[in-house]
């Protein structure tokens, strides 16, 4: 039986197709209940949805052993496993917002609000850049306005929400997209169904 | 003194039948502190593959750590002596910082210091496969030559900053980052590709030497492909069955590791148990001219494959009540000890305690109250 998570939401249901594509369906995951794990006993293949920034957890540590996660995540927590594939879709960047009116002085520390506090740290560390990192969950594009932050690193997908708070994109980090990744030792032991999906999430991904 | 089997759980049982296979070939055990200058680590940082020391200061002021790693410790100790190979193995504990908390890992290994040879490296493969074999027969050692994904780097004329960055992509076989770092270096695609057609093919030798297409006939490719596949041959069994794959995401620092690299896994442990290589290099850098191969187990991953929870927590609960004789009592308890048994006699037993039998010590006997067994 393989073991799939995927990222809850709009990109999960996007990417379970293209496992369906690939000769991997499992129907039942397509009925509205607040079912959480879905089976194909006929196919092996068991599909479950966890929250995007969970999915590299669950395949860390085996209890998947293929999943599907934005570059985002990988970048921030690291983990040790193979990244087999980029899906090219749920397409979107990483970047510096700040107000429009924002200018970077460079006598004080910058003031950085962010959920993705690696990412800020090595980006800054990389222009030597002093900050000090003020780690939040959640509505972080508030922190700039009420004063908490200079600036924010935030995942930037049309822009529309920085416009609606009045802040702008000042640098990319790096663009994000989400990525087809495995466990380690699962690739070893379930190989021929990982290198099946694999080959096929790579032919839809051409072009 | 004869230990049951019972006693013993599954890491320690693999750490006694992986000592006395090392003692079977001549490896003679290593025992060592667990403490050491942190001096020792800071010059090698790169080496461990953590870099989360825990440090202390000791009374004298000297900055202390407790060790993270066995090798090095081994690798300061050892005395070369031309044409010998100084032969060690260790059961140790080492200590780490792993998610934010303080770690204590049990590592069984082996060093090989001094004159390094093809036998050496073979004999070092083979006890690794045999470490595998013996925890499980499902079992996957996937081996690199470093030397091949070296001389690959070089075809493909790759800066060392680049490097790094590549190395990284190729231990996550992560083909798209290959095809970014390359553009960004101006490397040319049908290059780029000779790195990813290498980093995907997996499996038996014939499969990813064919990877390499023409560069196949490189002299240092062709040198490095001839001496792995000698080491492979005493385990050329464990290579057809496709329990010994080539492999050659697995990487480690080039500025340590030279030749062959390894990686073993066993079926149910999403991580690798086994880990280890050809370390020449670190012997260069901390002044001595020899070669070095090991590679270290770690049997507290086999918590993974034992059952979450146990049938039973004892076999046998003896109820008693104040009027119970001691003496009754204490050679009943006794009897059943000596029958092989796991037996406690108490007044009143948890809700949730599992046994499989459960008995009543009264004036006329012992009274059966359960039986689950």
């Amino acid at each position: 039986m393989l073991n799939v998570a995927l990222p809850k939401g709009r990109l999960g249901e996007k990417v379970y197709a293209m496992f369906e594509k690939a000769g991997f369906e499992c129907p039942s995951i397509k009925e509205t209940n607040r079912k959480l794990i879905f089976e194909n006993p006929e196919k092996g293949v068991r599909y479950f949805w966890v929250k995007p920034s969970d999915v590299a957890i669950y395949v860390e540590r085996g209890a998947a052993d293929v999943g599907v996660v934005g570059k985002d995540i990988l970048l921030e927590y690291e983990p040790d496993v193979y990244e087999l594939l980029d899906l090219k879709t749920g397409k979107c960047r990483m970047a510096v917002a700040a107000p429009r009116e924002f200018r970077d002085d460079t006598e004080r520390t910058l003031k950085v609000a962010t959920k993705f506090s690696n990412i800020a740290k090595e980006y800054y560390a990389s222009l030597g850049r002093d900050i000090d990192i003020i780690h939040l969950n959640g509505s972080i594009e508030i922190a700039p306005i009420l004063g908490l932050s200079d600036v924010i690193v935030d995942i930037v997908e049309t822009g529309t929400t920085l416009r609606e708070n009045n802040l702008e994109v000042f640098e990319t980090i790096v663009p994000i997209s989400a990525r087809f990744i495995a466990n380690k030792a699962s690739f070893k032991f379930k190989n021929e169904p990982i290198e099946k999906i694999l080959a096929s999430l790579a032919e839809q991904t051409k072009g | 003194m004869i230990i049951s089997d019972q006693v013993l759980k599954s890491n320690e049982k693999a750490m006694f039948a992986l000592r006395e296979l090392y003692g079977m070939y001549g490896y003679s055990r290593f025992k060592m502190s667990k403490f050491e200058e942190y001096d020792l680590y800071v010059g090698n940082k790169n080496f461990l593959i953590s870099d989360n020391i825990i440090t202390f200061t000791d009374r004298g002021g000297k900055l202390m750590a407790l060790k993270p790693d066995v090798t090095l410790s081994i690798v300061k100790n050892s005395k070369i002596i031309p044409g010998y190979v100084e032969k060690v193995y260790y059961d140790e504990n080492v200590y780490r910082m792993a998610n934010e908390s303080y770690k204590e890992i049990m590592q069984v290994g082996l060093e090989c210091i001094g004159a390094v040879d093809t036998y050496t490296l073979s004999e070092v493969v083979m006890l690794a496969v045999r470490s595998l074999a013996l925890i499980s027969n499902d079992f996957v050692l996937d081996i690199s030559h470093l030397g091949i994904l070296s001389r690959v780097l070089a075809i493909m004329g790759v800066s060392d900053k680049a490097k790094a960055e590549l190395l990284s992509a190729v231990g996550k076989k992560n083909l798209h980052a290959i095809d970014e770092i390359c553009s960004a270096e101006g490397i040319l695609p049908e290059k780029a590709s000779l790195l990813k057609s290498l980093v995907s093919a997996y499996g038996s030798p014939e499969k990813v030497f064919d990877s390499l297409g023409e560069s196949a006939n490189d002299p240092v490719i062709r040198d490095a492909k001839n001496e792995l596949l000698d080491i492979l041959s005493p385990v050329w069994d464990a290579v057809q069955s496709g329990k010994v794959r080539l492999d050659f995401s697995v990487v480690n620092d080039m500025n340590y590791y030279n030749g062959i690299v390894m990686k073993g896994f066993i079926n149910g442990i999403p991580q690798s148990i086994l880990s280890g290589g050809q370390y020449d290099r670190l012997l260069a850098k901390m002044g001595k001219k020899a070669g070095a191969v090991g590679f270290a187990v770690y049997p507290d991953m086999l918590e993974a494959l034992a059952p979450s929870q146990k049938q039973y927590d004892i076999d046998t609960v003896i109820l008693y009540d104040e009027n119970t004789e001691p003496m009754a009592l204490y050679n009943t308890v006794r009897l059943f000890s000596e029958g092989g048994k796991s037996v406690m006699a108490q007044k009143t037993i948890p809700e949730k305690l599992r046994y499989r039998q459960l008995l009543k010590l009264t004036e006329s006997g012992v009274q059966i109250l359960e039986n689950n067994a």
